[in-house]
């Protein structure tokens, strides 16, 4: 049996109730949606740029626990990164709730907070709600703005 | 997640209409099995129902004794499975209450009952401009197939308001109503909110107008008594899985007259009367709409399913739910936070509600560590979902089966979701 506080813990229970940066970002450089048509969940990334760097990020919508605990999160874990930093980030931080390698201490020291996420690896339908926030945000700094889906994972692979 | 499956009791009360599920909840082998260390309390009969061992029976003494294929040999097995599946068609008939076998269609589901209505009758008998009216309590899957309709024949798809219980708002209705109205079609039980359609109220007028209405049954065949013709239904959809039967088998029940007059859905063996290269002609109803080899297993299934159930008896199933699901909306709505959605003056089998401050799919995640298996999220209903705005909702619906200890269990779930996020 797979414990809950290992998938509901503290600090993403404590960034569900206060979630950081969230509001909208009326002069934001880029910004795009996340959408999982599965269960409804919505959320947009907003994001500033300054040269290669994200100068500042939020979001906003409606989701799950993991969801909104997640966007909170990476909204504190990628300021001030560069794309390549955010890119690399959002591997490792997919690597971790997928299970799939066990991470490097190298990227357990990378992904700080982040790391609370690993209990995720447990329960596989929850790893989209965890990660719909990364998409967006890599949407938003790829393309400037549109929007993603959790099931375009699906339909491309 | 892990599934052990071992001796567990069914936990049951006798309820005061006299009937007591633990005498039949011996009969589903999966209602014994454990989840995450708990006993089983499955409230998820809307997606799908358990199947009862003589379902289970049923299709694998066909697999293992009758299997063939129908109406093409003439040898012993082939005659059987012939015998086997035009039984279940008549047996269909009898529990719909059609006035003939000829009027029940064998098709995937739900789903593909309203495609094939929605490609055959609409693309024939409807003009552009014309108008197809639903309500704004519909699943998808009477949505899409009219959308795609409308594409395809530049018909125009109309929707009836709902009121704020999730009652059909008849005004409204009525006044959807138009001269280009030409086909009605309308859910019996929504699943997104329990609410039970006034179908007849709807066919009374339509027949007024000469509107043909269908009603899609995917919800109401386990839960409520259907006579199609006291419905005064056109066609009637439902689904066999929805009714302790197996699931990709499902019937549609079209009046024969129209049946007769819509021209095949899709072509192939099974559905001719004589094929040349130059052209082809149709064989009778219904096999006019069964192209290719169905699903015998699964009818053999659904014969089974549906015994099972009229035996039991809809009235008593129907009664001894109400009771249920009057009790659970009582218990679950006296949680505070909790409000249920959807409290329309008729209902049936599904409670959907939503916890203050909680997201739906961390409710039903709780309680699947509590072994109790409900639906998060918009249930295949987002117009439902917009209009008493909110994304999901958590929706327990019940079955036979259920008992009144299952929602106490469930009740005490909701206190642990409220203990774990702090409410």
């Amino acid at each position: 049996m797979m414990e809950l506080s290992a998938l509901y813990q503290d600090v993403i229970l404590e960034h569900n109730r206060s979630p950081r940066n969230f509001h909208r970002m009326d002069d934001a450089d880029g910004h795009a949606e996340g959408r999982n048509p599965l269960c409804g969940d919505q959320l947009t990334v907003w994001l500033k740029l300054s040269g290669d760097r994200v100068s500042d990020v939020s979001f906003e919508g409606s989701g799950c626990a993991i969801s909104k605990a997640s966007a909170s999160l990476m909204t504190t874990a990628v300021k001030g990164k560069s794309r390549a930093e955010v890119n690399q980030l959002f591997e490792q931080f997919h690597e971790i709730v997928t299970g799939r390698s066990v991470p490097s201490s190298e990227s357990r020291l990378a992904l700080g907070k982040l790391a609370v996420f690993s209990g995720i690896s447990s329960f596989p339908v929850r790893v989209k709600c965890a990660t719909l926030s990364w998409h967006a945000l890599k949407a938003a700094l790829e393309q400037g703005s549109g929007a993603v889906s959790t099931e375009q994972d699906i339909q491309g692979a | 997640m892990s599934l052990v499956s071992s001796f567990a009791p069914g936990s049951t009360s006798r309820s005061s209409s006299g009937f007591d599920p633990g005498r039949i909840r011996s009969e589903f082998p999966i209602l014994a099995t454990r989840v995450n260390g708990k006993p089983l309390v499955y409230l998820d009969n809307a997606a799908t129902t358990q199947k009862p061992q003589v379902v289970i029976d049923a299709t694998d003494r066909y697999n293992s004794a009758e299997n063939a294929n129908i109406h093409r040999g003439v040898h012993h097995l082939s005659q059987l499975a012939t015998e086997a599946y035009e039984g279940v068609r008549r047996r269909v008939a009898e529990f719909l209450n059609a006035r003939s076998p000829r009027e029940i269609v064998f098709l995937r589901g739900t789903t593909e009952g309203i495609n094939l209505v929605a490609q055959s009758y609409g693309r024939t008998f409807l003009q552009p401009g014309d108008e197809v009216l639903i309500t704004g309590m519909e699943h998808h899957s009477n949505i899409v197939p009219w959308q795609l309709l409308a594409a395809q024949s530049g018909t125009v798809l109309r929707v009836a308001p709902i009121d704020d219980r999730g009652d059909l708002d008849w005004a409204g209705f009525e006044r959807s109503l138009s001269k280009r109205t030409r086909l009605i079609a309308v859910v019996h039980l929504s699943n997104a909110l329990g609410t039970i359609n006034p179908v007849s109220r709807i066919t009374e007028v339509a027949r007024a107008r000469g509107i043909p209405v269908l009603v899609d049954g995917a919800q109401s065949a386990a839960h409520l008594k259907v006579d199609v013709q006291a419905l005064g239904c056109d066609f009637f959809v439902f689904s066999g899985h929805k009714l302790f039967g197996p699931t990709g088998i499902g019937v549609l029940y079209g009046r024969e007259e129209l049946l007769e007059r819509m021209p095949p859905w899709q072509g192939g063996g099974d559905m001719i009367s004589t094929v040349t290269f130059a052209e082809s002609t149709w064989a009778d109803l219904p096999a006019k709409f069964e192209a290719g080899t169905p699903n015998i297993a699964g009818v053999v299934g659904l014969g089974a399913a549906i015994d099972w159930v009229a035996d039991l008896g809809l009235d008593v199933v129907g009664s001894y739910e109400r009771e249920l699901l009057e009790y659970a909306t009582a218990q679950v709505s006296s949680v505070p936070g909790v409000r249920v959605v959807g409290t329309a003056r008729e209902r049936a089998s599904i409670l959907s509600f939503a916890v203050e401050g909680i997201h739906p799919h961390d409710v039903g995640q709780v309680l699947d560590a509590e072994g109790i298996a409900i639906r998060a999220g918009h249930h295949c209903a987002q117009p439902v979902m917009a209009h008493f705005g909110v994304a999901a909702t958590a929706r327990a619906s019940f079955a036979v089966y259920n008992t009144r200890d299952e929602v106490d269990a469930l009740v005490r779930g909701i206190h642990r979701v409220k203990q774990v996020f702090g409410g």
